[in-house]
């Protein structure tokens, strides 16, 4: 196994579970090599052994696509209800609170406007350190907005998607979110207003099932894992083991699902041409 | 014979008597009686039973093995139904079933699950878990109806789209995906119905609709009340409490605001009197029928897109400016 080869010479210690190895040392997600954290951030957070993407902050992936300084957030205050008053161990409200205590946001997307190659776009984007980019009225609602905004103002959307599905703490309210902003996505593409989704690792469940297969054009990153069902629960119900690399960027690129994936490193420029053939 | 569930063991020991009784068939005064009785008795139960339902308890009914299905009512109700098949592109997926039906002298479209009945048929209708290629069917056949002026009615039962390699290859998620999509600004009618199981996108992907009914002990959710409890609880015994918590009945769903009626079923649920529950079905189909085909599909556009958009629940704090 790669990790005793790599325990000689300049490998990591011996214990991968000590503080100062976390902080030091990153396990990849898709090749499971542990590698150099520094080595990963000095790459836009790319495994340097396998090319895995591994997730970035909303504020980076913003930084990646905009024009510095360029970006402006909307509506922010725009806070969750809990329609439900939903409570399994632990109750919604206060899961809610930690979770905007932990991420300084309301709720799981970022919506706002900036310039790519100064070209003014819309931007909707996904935080995944929000009870997992999870969809629920909030997320829907800004979607909506960024939507409709894009379309008042002929400028083209940009989706960036990383989430496990709807919202379960929203129930079937988090459900109609998928009808609602797939309706949105309709009236924009009406307009022959340009929408372009980029998918991060990971995009699941309703997210994949409504916004994030919807875009004009639909790029993934590398080795992200995409899909409709959870892998665990596609093992469970046919009782066999899933074939290696199922529901990578690249299965789905083989497969008819994305039109292209692109390497972080050239996201931007490759967003950047594909606006200007659409607007 | 009639399949009972756990919590209607009650009404079946008082049945049973009633058929003892009735099978032996002594015209004396005392056993008519008893007879009479027992049917009194009988109808009490089941009204005490069912007023104090639970969640759970639905939900079995609504997954029940002899409750109704879209073809069911298709035939109960309409005429010259003509079954279409195919995506037209990979296969006919025999868990959704449509075409053009005559209902009250119009022509329309149905389209529904259908779980199949008897083991052999459930296993070749995938038990109502469609795969990409019959949400595909389904759009194509929405598509056509809109190209002939036809209405539409959806007809919801299903357990959820299949989890499968095949699904994923195929694109479950863009099939169900398209399906809201087009369905959101489909030019003709649409009523949905759900009739069972409402099972998450599987049963959304044929749900946009002008009207969202249910039938009294439907469910309609994001998840199973099994997923929710395997993910929140981690506990299978937490699955009644799941079943209560996720707020999946008609009733629920309505206060929600998410959808526009509950249709009451005949006592112990419609697989006990399938006509009524028809009957019931055809007549709310007749009313919100009459007033949508009234609206310019400019008017039922604007009003469909109107109804998603105000749908969610979400707190605003709104900075005033001096
Ligand atoms: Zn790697």
């Amino acid at each position: 196994m790669a990790w005793f080869k790599k325990q000689k010479g300049n490998g990591p210690p011996t214990s991968p579970r000590s503080k100062s190895v976390e902080g030091m040392w990153l396990k990849c997600n898709h090749c499971r090599e542990i590698v150099y954290r520094k080595e990963v951030d000095r790459n836009n957070k790319v495994c340097p052994k396998c090319e895995y993407h591994f997730p970035i902050s909303v504020s980076e992936r913003i930084a990646l696509l905009t024009d510095l300084g360029t970006f402006k957030e909307w509506d922010a205050n725009v806070e969750p209800s809990d329609p439900l008053e939903f409570t399994d161990s632990r109750s919604y409200r206060d899961r809610l609170k930690s979770q905007q205590e932990k991420t300084g946001r309301k709720d799981a997307l970022v919506i706002g406007e900036g310039t790519i190659n100064g070209r003014r776009a819309v931007l909707a984007v996904f935080d995944f350190g929000f009870m997992g980019g999870s969809m629920g009225s909030v997320v829907g609602e800004k979607f909506c907005r960024a939507a409709e905004k894009a379309k008042a103002g002929n400028l083209p959307l940009v989706l960036v998607t990383t989430s496990g599905g709807a919202r379960m703490q929203e129930g079937i309210l988090s459900l109609m979110q998928m009808a609602r902003t797939s309706a949105a996505a309709a009236k924009l593409g009406e307009a022959r207003v340009p929408f372009v989704c980029i998918l991060a690792d990971p995009t699941f469940g309703g997210v994949t099932a409504s916004i994030a297969m919807l875009g004009d054009v639909i790029i993934a990153e590398p080795k992200a894992l995409i899909g409709f069902a959870g892998p665990r629960v596609i093992e469970q119900t046919i009782k066999q083991q899933l074939p290696d690399e199922f529901q990578r960027a690249e299965f789905l690129r083989d497969h008819g699902m994305v039109d292209m994936i692109v390497e972080r490193k050239h996201l931007k420029e490759s967003l950047s041409t594909l606006l200007s053939h659409l607007s | 014979m009639r399949d009972y569930l756990e919590f209607e063991k009650p009404l079946r020991e008082i049945e049973e008597k009633i058929e003892k009784l009735a099978a032996a068939g002594s015209p004396k005064h005392s056993v008519q009686e008893e007879l009479r009785k027992l049917k009194t008795r009988l109808a009490q139960e089941e009204v005490e039973l069912y007023s104090k339902i639970t969640p759970w308890q639905r939900t079995q009914l609504a997954r029940h093995a002899q409750r109704p299905s879209v073809l069911d009512y298709v035939n109960s109700f309409c005429r010259d139904f003509q079954e279409l098949h195919g995506d037209r592109a990979f296969a006919d997926d025999r868990a959704i079933v449509g075409g053009f039906a005559r209902f009250n002298d119009q022509s329309i479209m149905i389209i529904g699950h259908q779980k199949g009945r008897t083991l052999k048929e459930r296993m070749e209708r995938n038990f109502g878990m469609p795969n990409p290629e019959g949400y595909r069917k389904a759009l194509r056949l929405m598509r056509l109806a809109e190209k002939f002026r036809r209405p539409i009615i959806t007809f919801i039962d299903t357990p959820g789209a299949y989890p499968g390699i095949g699904a994923e290859e195929r694109g479950q998620a863009e099939a169900i995906a398209r399906n809201l999509f087009v369905m959101s600004r489909l030019a003709v009618p649409i009523i949905s119905v759900v009739i069972g199981e409402g099972g998450s996108g599987g049963a959304l992907a044929l749900g946009v609709a002008d009207r969202v009914l249910m039938l009294e002990h439907s469910i309609y959710s994001v998840i199973s009340p099994e997923g929710c409890a395997a993910i929140l609880w981690d506990d299978p015994a937490k699955v009644p409490d799941a079943a209560a918590t996720l707020k999946m009945t008609a009733e629920d769903l309505y206060k929600l605001g998410v959808i526009d009626e509950v249709i009451p079923e005949p006592a112990g649920g419609a697989h006990r009197d399938p006509d009524t529950a028809a009957k019931r079905i055809a007549k709310s189909f007749t009313t919100h029928l009459s007033h949508l085909m009234d609206l310019t599909p400019e008017q039922l556009l604007a009003t469909r897109d109107e109804k998603y958009r105000k749908m969610g629940v979400v707190l605003e704090l709104t900075v005033q400016k001096i």
